[in-house]
Protein backbone atom coordinates (compact mmCIF):
# COMPACT_ATOMS: atom_id res chain seq x y z
CA UNK A 1 0.00 0.00 0.00
CA UNK A 2 1.56 3.44 -0.69
CA UNK A 3 2.19 5.29 1.94
CA UNK A 4 2.73 8.47 -0.62
CA UNK A 5 -1.29 8.86 -0.55
CA UNK A 6 -1.11 8.96 2.79
CA UNK A 7 1.35 11.63 3.56
CA UNK A 8 0.51 14.13 0.55
CA UNK A 9 -3.05 14.00 1.10
CA UNK A 10 -2.92 14.35 4.95
CA UNK A 11 -0.76 17.37 4.89
CA UNK A 12 -3.07 18.56 2.67
CA UNK A 13 -6.16 18.21 4.75
CA UNK A 14 -4.62 19.30 7.85
CA UNK A 15 -3.72 22.47 6.45
CA UNK A 16 -7.12 22.63 5.41
CA UNK A 17 -8.87 21.72 9.15
CA UNK A 18 -6.16 24.42 10.35
CA UNK A 19 -7.35 26.89 8.18
CA UNK A 20 -11.27 26.45 8.81
CA UNK A 21 -10.43 26.17 12.49
CA UNK A 22 -8.57 29.52 12.46
CA UNK A 23 -11.09 31.08 10.34
CA UNK A 24 -13.80 30.44 13.17
CA UNK A 25 -16.79 31.12 11.03
CA UNK A 26 -17.42 26.97 11.03
CA UNK A 27 -20.00 26.28 14.05
CA UNK A 28 -18.97 24.42 17.26
CA UNK A 29 -20.51 21.26 15.98
CA UNK A 30 -18.46 21.04 12.56
CA UNK A 31 -15.12 22.27 14.76
CA UNK A 32 -14.98 19.58 17.04
CA UNK A 33 -15.59 16.90 14.35
CA UNK A 34 -12.78 18.51 11.76
CA UNK A 35 -10.56 18.29 15.48
CA UNK A 36 -11.12 14.59 15.37
CA UNK A 37 -10.05 14.06 12.23
CA UNK A 38 -7.11 16.79 12.45
CA UNK A 39 -6.12 14.77 15.50
CA UNK A 40 -6.36 11.04 13.64
CA UNK A 41 -4.94 11.94 10.76
CA UNK A 42 -1.71 13.20 13.11
CA UNK A 43 -1.55 10.19 14.47
CA UNK A 44 -1.69 8.31 11.28
CA UNK A 45 1.05 9.88 10.16
CA UNK A 46 2.99 9.71 13.41
CA UNK A 47 2.71 5.86 13.73
CA UNK A 48 4.17 5.75 9.97
CA UNK A 49 6.83 7.70 10.96
CA UNK A 50 8.24 5.89 14.16
CA UNK A 51 9.25 3.39 11.64
CA UNK A 52 12.82 2.58 12.48
CA UNK A 53 13.64 -0.26 10.43
CA UNK A 54 14.43 0.09 6.72
CA UNK A 55 13.85 -2.41 4.06
CA UNK A 56 16.29 -3.13 1.39
CA UNK A 57 15.25 -5.69 -1.45
CA UNK A 58 16.30 -6.83 -4.54
CA UNK A 59 14.08 -6.48 -8.22
CA UNK A 60 14.57 -9.84 -10.35
CA UNK A 61 13.09 -10.48 -13.68
CA UNK A 62 12.57 -13.93 -14.44
CA UNK A 63 12.70 -15.41 -18.14
CA UNK A 64 8.97 -15.68 -18.38
CA UNK A 65 8.40 -11.93 -17.68
CA UNK A 66 7.73 -12.33 -13.66
CA UNK A 67 9.38 -10.09 -11.36
CA UNK A 68 10.22 -11.04 -7.43
CA UNK A 69 11.76 -9.39 -4.55
CA UNK A 70 14.50 -10.90 -2.40
CA UNK A 71 16.87 -9.56 -0.11
CA UNK A 72 19.70 -7.62 -0.94
CA UNK A 73 23.12 -7.13 0.54
CA UNK A 74 25.36 -4.58 -0.84
CA UNK A 75 28.65 -6.59 -2.06
CA UNK A 76 31.76 -5.73 -0.69
CA UNK A 77 34.04 -3.63 -3.87
CA UNK B 1 65.83 -3.12 -77.80
CA UNK B 2 66.87 -4.48 -74.62
CA UNK B 3 63.99 -2.41 -72.41
CA UNK B 4 62.00 -4.48 -70.50
CA UNK B 5 58.87 -5.22 -71.55
CA UNK B 6 55.95 -5.22 -68.75
CA UNK B 7 52.80 -6.73 -69.41
CA UNK B 8 49.97 -4.75 -67.42
CA UNK B 9 49.33 -6.97 -64.77
CA UNK B 10 53.25 -7.31 -64.04
CA UNK B 11 53.70 -3.48 -63.86
CA UNK B 12 50.90 -3.28 -61.62
CA UNK B 13 51.75 -6.26 -59.33
CA UNK B 14 55.55 -3.92 -58.54
CA UNK B 15 53.28 -1.04 -58.06
CA UNK B 16 51.26 -3.12 -55.58
CA UNK B 17 54.27 -4.39 -53.90
CA UNK B 18 55.85 -1.26 -53.93
CA UNK B 19 53.29 0.64 -52.51
CA UNK B 20 52.32 -1.80 -50.10
CA UNK B 21 55.64 -2.32 -48.85
CA UNK B 22 56.11 1.28 -48.57
CA UNK B 23 53.02 2.27 -46.87
CA UNK B 24 52.06 -0.21 -44.45
CA UNK B 25 49.72 1.03 -40.92
CA UNK B 26 50.19 4.61 -41.17
CA UNK B 27 48.52 8.19 -39.83
CA UNK B 28 46.60 10.66 -42.57
CA UNK B 29 45.50 14.01 -41.74
CA UNK B 30 42.77 15.52 -44.09
CA UNK B 31 39.56 16.41 -44.63
CA UNK B 32 36.45 14.32 -45.62
CA UNK B 33 34.41 14.89 -48.41
CA UNK B 34 32.30 12.58 -50.03
CA UNK B 35 30.66 10.48 -47.33
CA UNK B 36 28.55 7.50 -48.49
CA UNK B 37 27.77 4.87 -45.62
CA UNK B 38 26.92 2.32 -47.96
CA UNK B 39 23.77 -0.12 -47.00
CA UNK B 40 26.44 -3.31 -46.16
CA UNK B 41 27.25 -1.19 -43.40
CA UNK B 42 31.01 -0.53 -45.48
CA UNK B 43 32.11 3.31 -45.49
CA UNK B 44 33.62 5.05 -48.41
CA UNK B 45 34.31 8.29 -48.31
CA UNK B 46 37.58 10.66 -49.63
CA UNK B 47 40.24 12.45 -47.49
CA UNK B 48 42.03 15.44 -49.55
CA UNK B 49 43.62 18.35 -48.48
CA UNK B 50 44.32 21.80 -50.47
CA UNK B 51 45.97 19.88 -53.42
CA UNK B 52 45.38 15.93 -53.87
CA UNK B 53 42.67 13.41 -52.44
CA UNK B 54 42.67 9.82 -51.64
CA UNK B 55 39.81 7.55 -51.72
CA UNK B 56 39.35 5.53 -48.03
CA UNK B 57 37.00 2.57 -47.40
CA UNK B 58 35.96 0.88 -43.43
CA UNK B 59 34.65 -2.17 -43.59
CA UNK B 60 31.30 -2.65 -41.33
CA UNK B 61 33.46 -4.83 -38.94
CA UNK B 62 35.69 -1.90 -37.90
CA UNK B 63 33.16 0.83 -38.50
CA UNK B 64 31.03 -0.47 -36.10
CA UNK B 65 33.54 0.49 -33.09
CA UNK B 66 33.01 4.22 -34.44
CA UNK B 67 31.45 6.33 -31.34
CA UNK B 68 30.69 9.99 -33.30
CA UNK B 69 29.26 9.90 -36.84
CA UNK B 70 32.11 11.02 -39.32
CA UNK B 71 30.54 13.47 -41.59
CA UNK B 72 31.19 16.11 -44.86
CA UNK B 73 33.80 18.31 -43.96
CA UNK B 74 35.08 16.72 -41.26
CA UNK B 75 38.40 17.08 -40.22
CA UNK B 76 39.96 13.38 -38.62
CA UNK B 77 43.17 11.63 -37.97
CA UNK B 78 42.71 8.10 -40.25
CA UNK B 79 45.20 4.96 -39.55
CA UNK B 80 44.92 2.44 -41.98
CA UNK B 81 46.92 0.61 -44.77
CA UNK B 82 47.45 1.33 -48.40
CA UNK B 83 46.10 -1.26 -50.88
CA UNK B 84 46.64 -1.31 -54.39
CA UNK B 85 43.32 -2.84 -56.80
CA UNK B 86 44.99 -4.28 -59.55
CA UNK B 87 41.77 -4.67 -61.58
CA UNK B 88 40.49 -1.12 -61.03
CA UNK B 89 44.45 0.30 -61.63
CA UNK B 90 43.71 2.54 -58.76
CA UNK B 91 44.65 2.53 -54.73
CA UNK B 92 42.90 2.76 -51.52
CA UNK B 93 43.14 3.85 -47.93
CA UNK B 94 42.25 0.74 -45.94
CA UNK B 95 40.92 2.60 -42.49
CA UNK B 96 41.42 0.88 -39.17
CA UNK B 97 39.93 3.68 -36.90
CA UNK B 98 39.25 7.45 -37.07
CA UNK B 99 39.74 10.24 -34.44
CA UNK B 100 38.58 13.79 -34.92
CA UNK B 101 41.14 15.89 -35.54
CA UNK B 102 42.18 19.30 -33.68
CA UNK B 103 42.14 17.74 -29.91
CA UNK B 104 38.61 16.93 -29.24
CA UNK B 105 38.79 13.12 -28.30
CA UNK B 106 36.43 10.98 -30.58
CA UNK B 107 34.23 10.40 -27.31
CA UNK B 108 33.80 13.77 -26.97
CA UNK B 109 32.44 14.29 -30.59
CA UNK B 110 30.33 11.38 -30.12
CA UNK B 111 29.19 13.33 -27.06
CA UNK B 112 28.27 16.61 -28.43
CA UNK B 113 26.80 14.88 -31.36
CA UNK B 114 24.35 12.94 -29.64
CA UNK B 115 23.63 16.07 -27.07
CA UNK B 116 22.86 17.80 -30.33
CA UNK B 117 20.84 15.71 -31.60
CA UNK B 118 18.60 14.42 -28.52
CA UNK B 119 18.07 18.47 -27.50
CA UNK B 120 16.70 18.73 -31.20
CA UNK B 121 14.34 16.04 -31.19
CA UNK B 122 12.84 17.63 -27.41
CA UNK B 123 14.32 14.94 -24.96
CA UNK B 124 15.59 17.37 -22.60
CA UNK B 125 12.23 19.37 -22.59
CA UNK B 126 11.57 21.19 -19.22
CA UNK B 127 7.57 20.42 -20.31
CA UNK B 128 8.59 16.65 -20.47
CA UNK B 129 10.01 16.55 -17.15
CA UNK B 130 8.04 14.63 -14.41
CA UNK B 131 7.53 16.73 -10.88
CA UNK B 132 9.34 14.48 -7.63
CA UNK B 133 7.31 12.47 -5.62
CA UNK B 134 6.98 14.68 -2.11
CA UNK B 135 6.26 11.58 -0.10
CA UNK B 136 7.86 8.42 -1.56
CA UNK B 137 7.10 5.18 -0.12
CA UNK B 138 8.95 3.11 -2.50
CA UNK B 139 12.33 4.15 -4.00
CA UNK B 140 14.35 1.96 -6.77
CA UNK B 141 17.24 2.19 -7.52
CA UNK B 142 19.35 1.05 -10.61
CA UNK B 143 23.46 1.12 -10.07
CA UNK B 144 26.08 -1.48 -9.26
CA UNK B 145 25.40 -3.56 -6.51
CA UNK B 146 29.14 -2.85 -6.09
CA UNK B 147 30.88 0.15 -5.30
CA UNK B 148 30.15 3.69 -2.98
CA UNK B 149 27.48 4.60 -5.04
CA UNK B 150 24.59 2.38 -3.51
CA UNK B 151 26.07 2.20 0.20
CA UNK B 152 26.54 6.12 -0.26
CA UNK B 153 22.53 6.04 -1.15
CA UNK B 154 21.45 3.50 1.15
CA UNK B 155 23.14 5.19 4.42
CA UNK B 156 21.56 8.81 2.94
CA UNK B 157 17.78 7.41 3.02
CA UNK B 158 18.69 5.22 6.62
CA UNK B 159 19.45 8.36 8.23
CA UNK B 160 16.74 10.65 6.38
CA UNK B 161 13.94 8.27 6.23
CA UNK B 162 13.98 4.62 7.39
CA UNK B 163 10.52 3.94 6.78
CA UNK B 164 10.57 4.25 3.00
CA UNK B 165 11.63 1.00 1.39
CA UNK B 166 14.02 0.44 -1.15
CA UNK B 167 13.98 -1.70 -4.02
CA UNK B 168 17.62 -2.62 -5.97
CA UNK B 169 18.09 -3.60 -9.39
CA UNK B 170 21.43 -4.55 -9.82
CA UNK B 171 23.38 -3.76 -13.44
CA UNK B 172 26.82 -3.27 -14.91
CA UNK B 173 27.69 0.76 -15.05
CA UNK B 174 30.52 0.54 -17.61
CA UNK B 175 31.63 -1.66 -20.26
CA UNK B 176 30.12 -3.06 -23.52
CA UNK B 177 26.62 -4.25 -22.37
CA UNK B 178 26.02 -1.94 -19.75
CA UNK B 179 24.12 0.67 -21.17
CA UNK B 180 21.76 -2.39 -22.75
CA UNK B 181 21.44 -3.59 -19.21
CA UNK B 182 20.69 0.02 -18.12
CA UNK B 183 18.03 0.71 -19.98
CA UNK B 184 16.48 -2.70 -19.54
CA UNK B 185 16.68 -1.58 -15.76
CA UNK B 186 14.36 1.25 -16.31
CA UNK B 187 11.74 -0.73 -18.44
CA UNK B 188 11.38 -3.25 -16.04
CA UNK B 189 10.46 -1.10 -13.35
CA UNK B 190 7.83 0.53 -15.63
CA UNK B 191 6.50 -2.88 -16.27
CA UNK B 192 6.65 -3.67 -12.53
CA UNK B 193 5.22 -0.70 -11.17
CA UNK B 194 5.26 -0.36 -7.42
CA UNK B 195 7.62 2.14 -6.93
CA UNK B 196 7.14 6.38 -7.04
CA UNK B 197 10.75 7.31 -7.88
CA UNK B 198 13.92 5.93 -9.40
CA UNK B 199 17.74 6.73 -8.88
CA UNK B 200 20.14 5.97 -11.43
CA UNK B 201 23.81 6.69 -11.03
CA UNK B 202 26.94 5.43 -10.31
CA UNK B 203 30.20 6.49 -8.98
CA UNK B 204 33.14 8.58 -10.64
CA UNK B 205 35.26 8.02 -13.21
CA UNK B 206 36.55 8.82 -16.81
CA UNK B 207 34.37 10.03 -19.44
CA UNK B 208 35.04 6.34 -21.19
CA UNK B 209 33.72 4.54 -17.78
CA UNK B 210 30.50 7.03 -17.66
CA UNK B 211 29.99 6.12 -21.02
CA UNK B 212 26.95 4.16 -20.71
CA UNK B 213 25.47 6.93 -19.18
CA UNK B 214 25.72 8.76 -22.56
CA UNK B 215 24.55 6.21 -24.75
CA UNK B 216 21.25 6.60 -26.17
CA UNK B 217 19.40 3.28 -25.47
CA UNK B 218 19.51 4.93 -21.85
CA UNK B 219 18.59 8.71 -22.93
CA UNK B 220 15.38 6.91 -24.65
CA UNK B 221 14.98 4.76 -21.96
CA UNK B 222 14.73 7.58 -19.53
CA UNK B 223 12.42 9.77 -21.67
CA UNK B 224 9.95 7.10 -21.77
CA UNK B 225 9.97 5.96 -18.19
CA UNK B 226 6.45 6.92 -16.13
CA UNK B 227 8.15 6.76 -13.19
CA UNK B 228 10.13 9.89 -12.53
CA UNK B 229 13.79 9.37 -12.92
CA UNK B 230 17.00 11.07 -10.38
CA UNK B 231 20.06 10.67 -12.32
CA UNK B 232 23.13 11.03 -10.28
CA UNK B 233 26.29 9.94 -12.68
CA UNK B 234 29.88 10.74 -11.44
CA UNK B 235 30.98 13.59 -9.46
CA UNK B 236 29.54 16.98 -9.10
CA UNK B 237 31.46 18.75 -12.91
CA UNK B 238 30.12 15.41 -14.75
CA UNK B 239 27.41 16.12 -16.78
CA UNK B 240 25.94 12.88 -18.91
CA UNK B 241 23.22 12.91 -21.31
CA UNK B 242 21.43 10.43 -18.99
CA UNK B 243 21.39 13.82 -16.69
CA UNK B 244 20.20 16.14 -19.19
CA UNK B 245 17.25 13.78 -20.06
CA UNK B 246 16.37 12.67 -16.04
CA UNK B 247 13.38 14.50 -14.48
CA UNK B 248 16.03 15.60 -12.01
CA UNK B 249 19.72 15.55 -11.80
CA UNK B 250 21.87 15.05 -8.84
CA UNK B 251 25.41 15.78 -8.74
CA UNK B 252 26.18 12.44 -6.50
CA UNK B 253 24.42 9.34 -5.41
CA UNK B 254 24.11 10.99 -1.98
CA UNK B 255 22.68 13.86 -3.09
CA UNK B 256 20.09 11.91 -4.94
CA UNK B 257 19.01 10.21 -1.79
CA UNK B 258 18.90 13.69 0.12
CA UNK B 259 16.33 15.36 -3.05
CA UNK B 260 14.32 12.18 -2.68
CA UNK B 261 13.12 11.92 0.63
CA UNK B 262 11.77 14.74 2.66
CA UNK B 263 13.60 14.61 6.11
CA UNK B 264 11.80 12.46 8.65
CA UNK B 265 12.42 15.06 11.27
CA UNK B 266 11.20 17.96 9.44
CA UNK B 267 8.12 15.29 8.89
CA UNK B 268 7.40 15.55 12.27
CA UNK B 269 8.03 18.57 13.28
CA UNK B 270 4.93 19.77 10.72
CA UNK B 271 2.80 17.07 12.64
CA UNK B 272 3.51 18.55 16.10
CA UNK B 273 3.01 22.07 14.25
CA UNK B 274 -0.31 20.70 13.32
CA UNK B 275 -1.37 19.30 16.24
CA UNK B 276 -0.48 22.59 18.30
CA UNK B 277 -2.26 25.00 15.98
CA UNK B 278 -4.95 22.65 15.71
CA UNK B 279 -5.59 22.75 19.64
CA UNK B 280 -5.01 26.47 19.51
CA UNK B 281 -7.99 27.14 17.13
CA UNK B 282 -10.27 24.96 18.79
CA UNK B 283 -8.97 26.75 22.26
CA UNK B 284 -9.99 29.82 20.55
CA UNK B 285 -13.47 28.74 19.54
CA UNK B 286 -14.42 27.66 22.97
CA UNK B 287 -13.18 31.27 24.45
CA UNK B 288 -15.20 32.89 22.01
CA UNK B 289 -18.17 30.72 23.22
CA UNK B 290 -17.57 31.62 26.77
CA UNK B 291 -17.75 35.31 26.50
CA UNK B 292 -20.55 35.16 24.53
CA UNK B 293 -22.33 33.00 27.63
CA UNK B 294 -20.59 35.62 29.63
CA UNK B 295 -22.36 38.18 27.84
CA UNK B 296 -25.73 36.63 28.00
CA UNK B 297 -25.44 36.00 31.51
CA UNK B 298 -24.69 39.28 31.95
CA UNK B 299 -27.73 40.53 29.69
CA UNK B 300 -30.36 38.90 31.17
CA UNK B 301 -29.13 38.88 35.12
CA UNK B 302 -29.27 35.10 35.34
CA UNK B 303 -27.24 35.33 38.59
CA UNK B 304 -28.26 32.14 40.66
CA UNK B 305 -25.85 29.35 40.84
CA UNK B 306 -28.18 26.70 39.48
CA UNK B 307 -29.05 27.84 36.14
CA UNK B 308 -27.79 26.20 33.52
CA UNK B 309 -25.59 28.95 32.44
CA UNK B 310 -23.50 29.43 35.16
CA UNK B 311 -23.05 25.50 34.77
CA UNK B 312 -21.85 25.33 31.58
CA UNK B 313 -19.37 27.96 32.29
CA UNK B 314 -17.89 26.34 34.59
CA UNK B 315 -17.41 23.58 32.34
CA UNK B 316 -16.56 25.00 29.77
CA UNK B 317 -13.17 26.75 32.27
CA UNK B 318 -12.63 23.40 32.98
CA UNK B 319 -12.42 22.02 29.41
CA UNK B 320 -9.93 25.32 28.60
CA UNK B 321 -7.62 24.22 31.50
CA UNK B 322 -7.72 20.88 30.44
CA UNK B 323 -7.11 21.68 27.16
CA UNK B 324 -4.15 23.82 28.03
CA UNK B 325 -2.95 21.13 29.97
CA UNK B 326 -3.12 18.67 27.12
CA UNK B 327 -1.09 21.05 24.95
CA UNK B 328 1.97 19.62 26.96
CA UNK B 329 0.68 16.72 27.87
CA UNK B 330 -0.86 15.51 25.16
CA UNK B 331 -4.18 14.49 26.26
CA UNK B 332 -7.28 14.04 24.13
CA UNK B 333 -9.89 16.00 24.99
CA UNK B 334 -13.19 14.91 26.08
CA UNK B 335 -15.10 15.14 23.48
CA UNK B 336 -18.72 14.31 24.67
CA UNK B 337 -18.46 17.03 27.17
CA UNK B 338 -17.86 19.42 24.28
CA UNK B 339 -21.24 17.63 23.11
CA UNK B 340 -22.99 18.02 25.92
CA UNK B 341 -21.84 21.99 26.08
CA UNK B 342 -22.98 22.29 22.37
CA UNK B 343 -26.16 21.43 23.16
CA UNK B 344 -26.73 23.66 25.94
CA UNK B 345 -25.45 26.80 24.24
CA UNK B 346 -27.56 26.10 21.17
CA UNK B 347 -30.06 26.08 24.06
CA UNK B 348 -28.38 29.20 25.52
CA UNK B 349 -28.55 31.49 22.15
CA UNK B 350 -30.32 34.21 22.34
CA UNK B 351 -32.97 33.46 19.89
CA UNK B 352 -33.62 30.26 21.77
CA UNK B 353 -34.37 32.49 25.28
CA UNK B 354 -36.99 34.80 23.12
CA UNK B 355 -38.33 31.72 21.39
CA UNK B 356 -39.39 31.27 25.07
CA UNK B 357 -41.30 33.83 25.23
CA UNK B 358 -38.68 35.97 27.23
CA UNK B 359 -38.43 39.89 25.71
CA UNK B 360 -35.81 42.26 25.84
CA UNK B 361 -36.92 46.14 26.60
CA UNK B 362 -34.95 48.85 25.78
CA UNK B 363 -34.83 52.65 27.26
CA UNK B 364 -33.38 54.99 25.28
CA UNK B 365 -31.76 52.43 23.01
CA UNK B 366 -30.34 50.87 26.67
CA UNK B 367 -31.09 47.15 27.77
CA UNK B 368 -33.39 47.76 31.02
CA UNK B 369 -32.56 45.40 33.66
CA UNK B 370 -33.86 46.59 36.73
CA UNK B 371 -37.43 48.16 37.05
CA UNK B 372 -36.06 50.37 39.46
CA UNK B 373 -34.16 52.58 36.87
CA UNK B 374 -38.01 53.14 34.83
CA UNK B 375 -40.27 55.77 35.79
CA UNK B 376 -44.10 56.09 35.16
CA UNK B 377 -44.92 57.41 31.61
CA UNK B 378 -41.54 56.24 30.08
CA UNK B 379 -41.46 55.47 26.67
CA UNK B 380 -39.73 51.90 25.90
CA UNK B 381 -39.42 49.66 23.48
CA UNK B 382 -40.23 45.76 23.62
CA UNK B 383 -38.30 43.71 21.54
CA UNK B 384 -39.62 40.03 21.15
CA UNK B 385 -39.00 36.77 19.19
CA UNK B 386 -40.93 38.20 16.63
CA UNK B 387 -41.68 41.70 16.16
CA UNK B 388 -41.66 44.52 18.50
CA UNK B 389 -43.70 47.45 19.87
CA UNK B 390 -43.78 51.08 21.70
CA UNK B 391 -44.52 50.87 25.46
CA UNK B 392 -45.67 53.14 28.07
CA UNK B 393 -44.54 52.33 31.85
CA UNK B 394 -47.65 52.40 33.56
CA UNK B 395 -46.49 51.12 37.20
CA UNK B 396 -42.84 49.75 38.44
CA UNK B 397 -43.11 46.32 40.79
CA UNK B 398 -40.44 44.24 42.30
CA UNK B 399 -39.38 40.68 41.59
CA UNK B 400 -41.78 38.31 40.18
CA UNK B 401 -44.79 40.73 40.79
Amino acid sequence: MSKKQTFEEAFKRLEEIAALLDSGETPLEESMKLYEEGMKLIKICSEKLEQAEQKIRKLSEKADGSFEETDFEPLPE
Amino acid sequence: MDQRIYSVTELTREIKELLERSFPRLWVEGEISNFKRHSSGHLYFTLKDANSQISCAMWRFRAGSLRFHPEHGMKVLVEGDIQVYERGGNYQLIVAQIQPAGGVGALQLAFEQLKKKLHAEGLFDEAHKQPLPPYPARIGVITSPTGAAIRDIISVLRRRAPGVELLIYPVRVQGEEAAEEIAAAIDSFNRYGKVDVLIIGRGGGSLEDLWAFNEEMVARAIYRSRIPIISAVGHEVDYSIADFVADYRAATPSAAAEVAVRDQAELKGQLAYYRERLQKSLLNRIEGYRNTLESIRSSYAFRRPQDQIFQSLQQLDELQRRLTRSMSHRIAINTGQLETLRKQLLAMNPRAILNRGYSITYKNGQVVKDAALLARDDQVKVVLAKGSFQANVNAIGDDNE
